[in-house]
């Protein structure tokens, strides 16, 4: 069984000395320079072993921040959802790709970088991937205007 | 080893897509071959991208059911039954029983009509045009018959709803669902006796495409290919959300992870269905097709507005986990909505499947992957 969100937090901030997180409406808010810390720690710890990444997204708040928001389950132990979340600067964007930790963050990361503009720093192949090349914008952001107003 | 060098070969880039038949729909890869081996292969996709998810966020809850028909257009019900279930956790709706009885018995009917349809697909891309795919499609057929009987509609349902579904199934349809269920098994024992052991399919499909156990784990790869490599790992047993977990059935499983095993790992999920419908046909209960608060919802979608906060449901599709996830900031349409679409993330191994087999390989390798456009772009 997953120990609840507090005890996750307490036992991953003593595992992990000189991180600190916060509990947040049923999440995990993690700071973005500790991510792949944290990511690692709950993938290896046999505790938790959360080696499956179901969920990646972002969610945008303007003006100020872009929230990256991951879904991590266990298929070892059958556990999770795990929801943690990122909170960047909306303005510049970029977070720890967490690919080299979980291959399944590949093409959901690109996605993100393709659709609100976070970058995935340390991501092995970060191109768009819905949107054509060379395609401006991103259009899940909430201030996105589309091209023509008349299409649908 | 003799150090002459072999003669001069070079490397060629071909597109294998966007407008192929094998690639199911509009699908491209871009492959480096030598000779006929694959040296590399990099998918790309997005040619039916219709920002699903934005339109999601200028609509209400209910008027993205409609939309998520078109996602995996084979799997309307299940797609419908995801977001459902996520809208259902994000505002505290409970289902009927004999909503929750019709809900079950449509995913698993989606389920059956998927695999005879993909595992026929797989068949004629290694092939054999025409006959296994219609002796599926045949079946398929008289499925979608019954929900068109149901829905008014053979594929674009748009029959779930949060709290059971949008109308009871008119008089006799649970009798013709009988029927077809006790019937199914044959066609099952029919196109196993045809195809399970053909010496031409085994040398096709064996140890090709194998996808180890850690590599399908880590790239976060679900469903029957996932099983297909040996790790038992199904939302219906994990989250057992539903009513899954009144009834009784297994989790197939493979060994080796090649094509042959995702084939027949289909096979086997098609007689398991068989039993969840055939416990579900029995046990299905009188009284409303939806709860009260689920009509509620669904006859005034713009008054439902759920409190802040989150939700993340997902359930087992058949090609995978199908997860939806959404964000509310208190009005009638939700401020994030997200889809985790189970075969877009199925395709990050492609490459890695395919590495070093035959370009005819990578044809069945994606057929054996199981994917529907409309569902990976959005």
């Amino acid at each position: 069984m997953l120990p609840s969100l507090d005890e996750l937090k307490s036992s991953l901030e003593q595992l992990l000395p000189g991180v600190s997180m916060a509990v947040e409406g049923g999440s995990l808010v993690v700071p973005p320079k500790d991510v792949t810390a944290v990511c690692r720690c709950l993938k290896d710890t046999d505790r938790f072993r959360l080696d499956y990444v179901a969920n990646l997204t972002a969610v945008d708040y303007p003006p100020e921040r872009i929230e990256v928001v991951y879904h991590l389950c266990s298929m070892a132990h059958k556990h999770g959802p795990v929801t943690l979340r990122v909170k960047l600067d909306r303005l510049n964007p970029v977070v720890d790709s967490v690919t080299p930790i979980w291959r399944a963050a590949e093409f959901q990361e690109r996605e993100v970088y393709d659709l609100f503009g976070v970058r995935f720093a340390g991501h092995p192949d970060l191109r768009r991937i819905l949107m054509w090349e060379g395609f401006e914008g991103h259009p899940m952001r909430k201030d996105y205007v589309p091209e023509d107003q008349n299409v649908l | 080893m003799t150090t002459t060098s072999a003669a001069e070969t070079q490397t060629l880039e071909v597109n294998l897509g966007p407008q192929h038949p094998s690639t199911h729909g509009v699908f491209r890869m871009i492959a480096t071959l030598d000779g006929e081996t694959i040296l590399k292969l990099k998918p790309v996709m997005g040619y039916l991208h219709r920002n699903h998810e934005q339109i999601g966020e200028r609509a209400t809850y209910i008027a993205s059911f409609p939309f998520t028909d078109r996602l995996d257009y084979f799997n309307a019900m299940s797609n419908n039954f995801g977001l459902a279930i996520a809208i259902e956790k994000l505002g505290g709706v409970a289902a009927s029983e004999r909503g929750e009885y019709l809900r079950v018995i449509m995913a698993e009917l989606t389920r059956l009509l998927n695999h005879a349809a993909v595992t026929g697909f797989l068949i004629n891309d290694m092939g054999t045009f025409g006959t296994p795919l219609l002796y599926a499609f045949r079946e398929r057929e008289k499925i979608l018959d019954l929900f068109e009987a149901a829905s008014g509609s053979r594929m674009m349902c748009n029959y779930v709803r949060p709290g059971g579904v949008r109308e009871d199934v008119p008089e006799g349809w649970l009798q013709q669902a009988r029927e077809l269920v006790s019937n199914f098994p044959r066609f099952i024992d029919e196109f196993e006796r045809l195809l399970t052991d053909n010496e031409i399919l085994q040398q096709r499909a064996k140890h090709v495409g194998v996808l180890p156990k850690e590599l399908a784990i880590n790239a976060g790869i679900t469903g029957p290919m996932l099983r297909a490599s040996g790790v038992n790992y199904d939302v219906r047993k994990v989250d057992g959300y539903s009513i899954y977990p009144r009834f009784q059935f297994k989790v197939p499983l493979g060994t080796v992870g090649d094509v042959y095993d995702r084939f027949y790992v289909r096979i086997l999920e098609m007689r398991e269905s068989v039993k969840i419908l055939q416990q579900a046909l029995k046990e299905v209960p009188g009284g409303p097709a939806i709860s009260p608060k689920g009509l509620a919802l669904v006859k005034a979608p713009r008054t439902f507005r759920p409190a802040k906060g989150e939700a993340y449901g997902r359930v087992e599709a058949p090609k995978g986990e199908l997860g939806f996830y959404l964000v509310s900031d208190g009005s009638p349409q939700p401020y994030r909505y997200h889809i985790r679409a189970p075969s877009f993330v199925n395709l990050t191994v492609l490459e890695d499947m395919c590495l070093g087999h035959k370009v005819a390989d990578v044809i069945i390798i994606l057929g054996s992957v199981d994917i529907v456009l409309g569902e990976v772009d959005r």
